[in-house]
């Protein structure tokens, strides 16, 4: 009883947010609004019996993607005084002329649309949703019970966990894919060449020793806890891609607070670390064929190892690859004024 | 002796909802960013804090209640200094101390 | 035992509810930001009783990852995303 109404809560609660989140103009209240929102979409999943998916919930939607969407948001404010961001007696006056004109999050859309524009819209929105949902409604009983095989091959998968099984053993191939999708966000990110529109480290004069004890206390830990995670994903719910979230989260703390410069002005050693993962599963998925005679068939006395070893790289290129997402500069250009703006932190 | 520690940990779980929700009551009330970060405050270390020795009360081995104290010590820290880097950064940004009138 | 916890939980979860008043209406981003950290510290709490309370020793690595990643967005917002006053919200 208490349960339902629990869960009654949480799923009026979903649709009220993601309409908050899209309907709402102010970049800061979007971006918070999303941080919760997906805060309660981890509690959903474990309401669902899904603690896999609500431990990587809570690790990338309601920790790091928020950290990502406010590093943006940042990064459009400072935009606006670009021009003025060469010399500091300018950027001062810029930004005191600009804190009188504008404030950020102002609405970047200000299009008002008539009514019958609204309406016309609304008709065709609401038939395609009533039509989604009568289709999941009117699921057919599945001809074949997936889960059930899942779980009936348990023992031939090498690990004990049916989510880890399904992962990297029975459907590995799409997890293959994922990973070079991965990769291919990065190179993406990079090509674009976003150096000037980041925001750049804000100057903080007292904060910055308590930030760095507190970065200095959790690494250890956060270390610890992607290894138990890792480790854990063979029996229990975890896996590569937990561990390399949390340890991506270090990675962006670390970057942060400015105690790890970020890796990116020697390139190479990044490079090969973002690529590994995918290059140790496909090399893998590839050697096995010569036993096998098939992609990605591992031979079933080798099958735990083998797990592991593609696990353990595919945690190393995850948690790369999340903090690489986050500080979005290309390799070359950007280390002139992040180490700029990283000393006037420190002066000031 | 297991009702007892039944009780002990409801009442404790129960005085820990109650300082999230003063947390949120003064989270809604109070007047400026300042005095919303002290009533957060409450909520993280005292609230989480009670709510965490209910559960290690009736945790079944040692290790999850180890576990449960290392989640409160790791939220008493990252909390903390996030209300102290929201505060640097309210006064940086020039939102000014409310006062009594 | 349970029932007391799933109930506490709940209320934990209405009170994010009310909390959101305090994102919508702001005024300054700083209050939003400070409202996500409490959520994310009823978040934990709420967790930890859905793991005792329906016996899903998972939920508790769930509350020790959000645990760990709950300052990562706030430092990120303090450091990166804001930078100047908000004149506008003091106005209101």
């Amino acid at each position: 009883m208490l349960s339902l109404f629990f869960d009654a809560v949480l799923a009026l609660a979903l649709p009220l947010l993601a309409w908050r989140v899209l309907t709402t103009r102010d970049l800061y209240r979007a971006v918070i609004l999303f941080i919760a929102f997906g805060l309660l979409v981890a509690l959903s999943w474990a309401r669902l019996d899904a603690p896999d998916i609500a431990l990587a919930e809570a690790a990338i939607g309601a920790g790091l993607t928020g950290a990502l969407f406010l590093n943006t948001v940042g990064g459009l404010v400072g935009r606006k005084r670009s021009p003025s961001r060469e010399s500091d007696e300018s950027r001062e006056v810029a930004e005191r002329r600009e804190a009188i004109q504008s404030s950020p999050g102002e609405p970047v859309d200000e299009v008002m649309r008539p009514w019958w524009v609204r309406l016309a819209l609304t008709v065709p929105i609401l038939a395609l949703g009533l039509a989604l949902g009568w289709a999941v409604v009117s699921f057919p009983e599945p001809a074949i019970d997936l889960a059930q095989q899942a779980s009936d091959n348990l023992e031939a998968s090498g690990v004990d966990h049916g989510v880890t099984a399904v992962l990297l053993n029975f459907r590995s191939y799409d997890t293959l894919l994922e990973i070079g999708v991965l990769l291919l966000a990065v190179v993406a990110v990079w090509s674009l060449d976003l150096g000037r529109v980041r925001g750049g480290q804000a100057a903080l004069s007292k904060g910055l020793p308590v930030l760095h004890g507190l970065v200095r206390l959790l690494t250890p830990i956060m270390i610890i806890v992607g290894g138990y995670l890792l480790w854990a994903g063979a029996k229990q719910p975890g896996g590569a891609f937990q561990a390399g979230a949390v340890l991506g989260a270090l990675g962006v703390l670390l970057v942060l607070s400015g105690l790890v410069r970020p890796p990116l002005s020697d390139g190479s050693g990044l490079r090969i670390g973002l690529a590994v993962g995918f290059a140790v599963f496909l090399g893998i998925g590839t050697a096995v064929m010569l036993a096998t005679g098939e992609l990605l068939n591992y031979p079933p006395a080798s099958t735990y190892g083998l797990i592991i070893i593609i696990e353990l790289f595919l945690t190393v290129s995850i948690a790369l690859t999340l903090a690489a997402l986050f500080v979005t500069a290309p390799p070359r250009k950007e280390q002139g004024s992040k180490e700029h703006s990283e000393e006037k932190g420190e002066e000031s | 002796m297991a009702s007892v520690l039944g009780w002990a940990s409801a009442a404790l779980v129960l005085v820990g909802a109650f300082f999230f929700l003063a947390g949120t009551v003064g989270l809604l009330r109070f007047p400026d960013v300042y005095n919303r970060l002290h009533a957060l405050t409450k909520a993280d270390n005292v609230g989480l804090g009670f709510v965490v020795l209910g559960l290690i009360l009736q945790a079944g081995s040692l290790l999850s209640a180890f576990k449960i104290l290392l989640i409160w010590l790791l939220v008493l820290a990252s909390g903390a200094t996030a209300a102290h880097l929201v505060a640097t950064a309210a006064l940086r940004g020039g939102i000014k101390p409310w006062k009594h009138r | 035992m349970p029932e007391l916890y799933l109930g506490v939980a709940t209320f934990l979860l209405l009170n994010i509810m009310v909390g959101l008043i305090r994102i919508l209406r702001g005024p300054t981003p700083p209050d939003r930001m400070l409202t996500a950290q409490l959520f994310g510290t009823t978040g934990v709490a709420i967790l930890l009783l859905l793991a005792s309370a329906l016996s899903l020793p998972a939920l508790t690595d769930v509350a020790l990852v959000l645990a760990l990643l709950g300052a990562v967005a706030t430092v990120a917002f303090v450091l990166r995303a804001w930078h100047k006053p908000d004149l506008d919200g003091e106005e209101e």
